[in-house]
């Protein structure tokens, strides 16, 4: 018999009534010892340990209570869903269980399931959700911006609302394209079964939950004043907001860390016979260069906040100059992890691109090799580099010509990715679906994000830029233009695989166009902005500068509608109208394409032997890079 | 059926979500109008400990109160009158903590260019002795309010705090010009616990931070 | 390949297109750059961007134009599925397009660094050590940054304090920027200034401002509730109205100048952790 059928038939557990299921080890555990596990916290801060500290007195606050609250949560959340039972079993020399595994049924979402298929698409609903609480955040600041004094929140809760919006993106997005389609098809682009660590896969999704949720519980706690940055002194000021900050970073750092040490593993020990490394997909490119940075630079983040939070609460002076610490050593290990950091966001949507011209332009991949040397350029430089946030702060004058060097060199690597996209496009012949729409949003989007940053890594024009609006929209054109198009390019390009429904395609187009135009709108004139020197994280600006403030943020809330449209269409077309999709839509090569719809949780019948490249358009071969073993194999 | 009640639900939840956040302002509280020589008045008092009754989550924090139709109130936005005198009465029940920056123990921008501390006019306060300050920066007005001895008798333990204690009286008075929303602030670090004195109640609204609303 | 000579049309384009939109953008565009022509400083940095829009008109016209160029010409044609002629690299553009980069980097590059020497730091604060000063006599400004407001001390001047910020006129300037509490930041528009002021930490930045007017001070770096709030307007006027001005601000804060601690590059808070 073939290996899936033995493995269906030995594995799967006979099904059992619905109030059985409630007891064990799934969400709603996992919700009622995370309660437990905070109040436990929060009474050993407050009887405990909070005795000793005379300043909480006055202050009516005590910052040990709640980040032991939120430790003690997170722990209780994650033993809850069963993370502990594989460990403590087999501590106790007892066989492990398989009910991870259960093939079928829409619980296996809601808990711990060691299948990659579940996890990417358990990712791409957590992560949209808090996509969406991010933009929500972002609505109520352009709301406030529409009046040059501070009229709709106080400015204390304006720098919060900044502050959450900022942490929320740069948290989620970071695993926005590895979570859900890294997780998703490396397995099967790779020719693997599965991940290298399924259960840390998991782990990775829901210690990014319990962060997100903890960063949102910090409007309970009064916010936090410092940004998304959490600069020193003003991080050990704050109130007790801040620990949501410092608890929601670390996870998101330890999720992280994680994540891009199970795609490095298993990119390099899992690939199936003949998928060498000059064949990879681009994508899988991308992802390991993505990895590296992960496994290198989240440690940094939580190292550091591990740091601050000694600060607050145990009185020590690492970052406090009056105590003998020094605010630069935040800003440094901070931006050490943080360049990196946005690389992470970067790199992915490069390889979405690149690996999503091919099917559309019917063309190979022109210059993999460049491409590769490009991402690797990228993962290599971006440590190089974290000192051009710094080049007014004071930091020592010498150091300024290198990081402006570095940082105008880290540009040549990205360029080798503009001239590989365009050279494949060159006489092709494209297919403008709304995921090439979206490739094609990202180029111009990158391109206005690269070339801005050509200006601020200029220190001499930095002096002006730094810490303004242009930066922002700097920012704002990398990291959503490229990764947020990118992301949508991903869902629409990848949905009918991992669904086997169709968006309907007005909505699409629709969400398209009015992104693309109100993203635009919204972003370009805050270069102006800038120039014209308005500051970041600011609810007061010169008179002025009104009419500019007030145009985007109506573009703001257009870009918001747009949003919504995508929802409407999620709802529409994969909940209620349900169009079932073709095979395969996009007549793509690819090997994920290639499998039946819903992928089997063992992905192949047979492990694949890959034997040609993976962009063989052009030629009439019917699928390309994959013939079946020989019998006896796999 | 279902999914339609999950996004009802949903949607609550966002409302419920934004409505938190949009925490409006503290009441705005008006000056009260002065006939005899038109402009308005303004009362307010500095307290040590604001207690659970004005503040139920920060009952130790310090805070500004103001006189609103006979009852002392917490709320830090004060509507004047524009192109008018502001006259300011201030009960000062806090001990001294000392100005960070002794340039601010001057009186700067007042009527006349002084204050008064217990009916004598003072131009300058020797600044360990500032417990608090008032001070609108884009008026220039800034008034340094000395703090009640550490050895007097009775203080206050709790607001709202009555004239029985001991205290401080300070007088000023300032002129606004246009209209607009000015911010005014405490400028001595009286954030007890907290680095540097400038966390939790200065750099929350309602407490050591507020606006003037100059209508 | 039959067909147009894609690659000859589209270079013409591009290049039509650059040598009519780069002097148009250098010439109309760049006189309107930031920070303006009020400080040496400034307009040294005007002239930097002038020629980072310059060099970046014709990448941006290259990119874009090839985006509209493939959008019409490289598509599918209506009805069909065709496939795309199977080319993978071509070793001579990868080499022409690797020179090209590398030598637009290191002239920015190079470029950059000479601004920013020879306009000694051009505006920005570079810390307490800076590389170059600017010869000539300077007239040392201490700023002085705290939670929420900016004052200005003038050692040569008795180490008076004052609230607003005035320069004279052609005298090259040592601003002396710091914090007494969070790290915030003086950014003074006009003059094309702006430098970090950290706690315990002296950063400078120099800045000749030659014409006489009014700026702008924001601050630039979050530092709690009223960061937004934490502006304030200077000016630069004559040596002669500078020196009435800086003798009635000796006159009026007298009281003041009395009680403040001596000069000096920086202050350490009292008390230095925890308030109260």
């Amino acid at each position: 018999m073939t290996a899936a059928a033995a493995y269906a038939i030995s594995e799967r557990p006979a099904p059992r009534p619905w109030w059985r299921r409630l007891i064990g080890f799934n969400l709603l555990t996992a919700v009622i010892l995370g309660v437990g596990g905070y109040y436990l916290g929060w009474w050993i801060g407050h009887e405990i340990v909070g005795k000793s500290f005379a300043f909480q007195e006055k202050t009516n606050e005590n910052d040990v209570a709640l980040l032991l609250a939120y430790f003690f949560g997170v722990a209780g959340f994650l033993i809850g869903l069963g993370f502990a039972n594989y460990p403590v079993s087999r501590l106790l020399g007892r066989p492990p269980s398989l009910r991870e595994k259960e093939e079928h049924g829409i619980a296996r979402y809601f808990g711990l399931c060691t299948d990659h298929k579940v996890v990417g698409m358990q990712y791409m609903v957590g992560i949209g959700l808090f996509f969406f609480i991010g933009g929500l955040n972002a609505m109520l600041i352009r709301t406030e911006l529409l009046h040059p004094t501070p009229t709709f929140v106080g400015p204390d809760t304006y720098i919060s609302l900044v502050g959450m919006h900022g942490t929320m993106m740069m948290g989620m997005m970071t695993s926005g394209i590895l979570g859900p389609f890294a997780n998703y098809f490396v397995p099967i682009m790779i020719g693997a079964r599965r991940m290298a660590f399924p259960r840390i896969e998991s782990l990775t999704f829901w210690l990014l939950m319990a962060a997100g949720f903890i960063l949102t519980s910090t409007i309970f706690f009064g916010g936090f004043p410092t940004g998304w940055t959490g600069y020193e002194p003003l991080n050990d000021q704050a109130v007790m907001g801040m620990d949501s900050y410092i608890c929601f970073f670390a996870l998101v750092g330890v999720s992280m860390a994680l994540l891009g040490l199970n795609m490095m593993v298993t990119i390099t020990t899992m690939r199936a016979p003949g998928m060498t490394w000059s064949r990879l997909p681009i994508f899988v490119w991308a992802v390991m260069a993505t990895a590296v940075l992960m496994v290198l630079a989240a440690p940094m983040l939580v190292a550091t906040l591990l740091m601050a939070a000694f600060d607050r609460t145990i009185s020590t002076s690492f970052f406090i100059p009056g105590g003998g610490g020094s605010n630069y050593l935040f800003e440094n290990l901070f931006w050490f992890f943080g360049h990196p950091e946005v690389y992470i966001l970067a790199l992915p949507g490069f390889g979405i691109v690149l690996e999503l011209l091919p099917v559309f332009t019917r063309k190979p991949l022109w210059g993999y090799r460049l491409a590769v040397a490009g991402l690797l350029g990228v993962t290599l430089l971006s440590f190089f580099v974290w000192q051009h946030h710094l080049f007014v702060s004071g930091i020592n004058a010498d150091l300024r010509p290198f990081y402006m060097l570095s940082t105008e060199i880290i540009s040549l690597p990205t360029g080798f990715i503009f001239l590989v996209f365009m050279a494949t496009m060159w006489r092709g012949r494209a297919t403008f679906t709304v995921p090439m729409l979206f490739c094609m949003a990202w180029a111009f989007n990158f391109l206005i994000g690269g070339l801005s940053g050509v200006f601020l890594s200029d220190t001499p024009s930095d002096t002006t830029t730094h810490g303004s609006f242009f930066v922002m929209a700097h920012f704002h054109y990398t990291i959503m233009g490229g990764l947020i198009f990118t992301f949508f390019a991903a869902i629409y390009y990848w949905i009918p695989k991992m669904t086997g429904l169709r968006f309907n395609e007005l909505l699409a187009k629709t969400h398209f166009w009015l992104m693309f135009v109100a993203f635009n709108s919204t972003f370009l004139p805050l270069f102006i902005a800038g120039f014209e020197g308005q500051p970041r994280r600011v609810s007061e600006y010169a008179p002025h500068l009104q009419f500019i403030n007030v145009w985007v943020s109506i573009s703001a809330f257009v870009l918001g509608l747009s949003m919504l449209i995508f929802l409407a269409n999620v709802v529409y077309s994969l909940i209620f109208v349900r169009v079932r999709a073709e095979a395969n839509p996009w007549r793509s090569k690819s090997i994920e394409w290639q499998l039946p719809t819903p992928v089997p949780v063992h992905n192949f019948d047979e492990i694949p032997v890959f034997d040609a490249d993976p962009y063989d358009y052009g030629l009439p071969l019917p699928v390309a890079g994959t013939r079946p073993a020989p019998a006896g194999a796999g | 059926m279902a999914v339609s009640a999950a996004l009802a639900v949903l949607g609550t939840l966002i409302g419920l979500y934004i409505s938190l956040w949009a925490q409006n302002f503290p009441r705005t509280v008006a000056a009260l109008a002065a006939p005899a020589t038109g402009g308005a008045n303004l009362t307010l008092e500095t307290v040590a400990t604001v207690g659970k009754k004005l503040s139920p989550q920060h009952p130790n924090w310090v805070s500004y109160l103001v006189k609103s139709n006979g009852r002392w109130i917490r709320s830090t936005v004060f509507r004047v009158p524009a192109y008018s005198v502001v006259h300011v009465t201030l009960y000062q029940f806090d001990t001294p903590t000392g100005l960070r920056n002794p340039f601010l123990s001057e009186v700067q921008g007042t009527v006349g260019g002084t204050a008064t501390l217990d009916g004598k006019t003072f131009r300058s306060v020797e600044p360990e002795e500032a417990s608090h300050t008032f001070a609108v920066p884009e008026l220039g007005l800034f008034v340094p309010l000395a703090g009640v001895p550490e050895e007097a008798k009775n203080p206050c333990e709790e607001a709202p705090c009555e004239l029985s204690s001991a205290h401080r009286t300070i007088t000023f008075s300032f002129r606004t010009g246009a209209r607009g929303r000015y911010r005014w602030q405490c400028f001595v670090p009286c954030a007890a616990g907290w680095l540097l004195g400038n966390g939790g109640p200065m750099q929350t609204l309602g407490y050591m931070d507020g606006f003037i609303d100059v209508v | 390949m039959e067909g147009p000579n894609h690659a000859r049309r589209f270079v013409t384009l591009w290049l039509i297109a650059s040598a009519i939109a780069t002097p148009l953008v250098v010439l109309l565009l760049g006189p309107a750059l930031p920070p303006g022509k009020a400080t040496e400083q400034a307009s040294g940095q005007v002239t930097d961007n002038t020629v980072l829009i310059g060099m970046s008109t014709p990448i941006l016209l290259l990119v874009v134009l090839y985006l509209l160029y493939a959008v019409i010409y490289f598509r599918q044609p209506r009805g069909a599925v065709l496939e795309g002629p199977s080319v993978h690299g071509d070793a001579r553009v990868q080499t022409t397009w690797l020179i090209v980069t590398v030598a637009l980097v290191l002239a920015l590059a190079a470029y950059g660094t000479e601004r920013l020497y020879a306009g000694n730091g051009a505006g920005s604060g570079s810390g307490p050590a800076p590389l170059t000063k600017p010869s000539g006599a300077k007239l040392p400004v201490q700023v002085i940054a705290q939670q929420w407001y900016f004052t200005y001390r003038y050692p040569t001047y008795g180490g008076v304090e004052t609230p607003h910020l005035v320069l004279p006129v052609d005298q090259t300037v040592e601003l002396h920027v710091t914090s007494i509490d969070v790290i915030h930041s003086f950014w003074a528009y006009q003059l094309g200034v702006k430098a970090d002021a950290n706690p315990q930490v002296d950063n400078i930045a120099y800045v000749k401002p030659t014409k006489v007017g009014s700026f702008e001070v924001r601050c630039a770096e979050l530092c709690g509730i009223w960061h937004g709030e934490m502006f304030d307007r200077g000016k630069v006027v004559t040596r002669e109205g500078f020196e009435t001005w800086i003798h009635q601000q000796q006159a009026s804060f007298a009281p003041a100048t009395k009680v403040l601690p001596p000069y000096s590059k920086t202050y350490l808070p009292e008390p230095p952790r925890r308030g109260g």
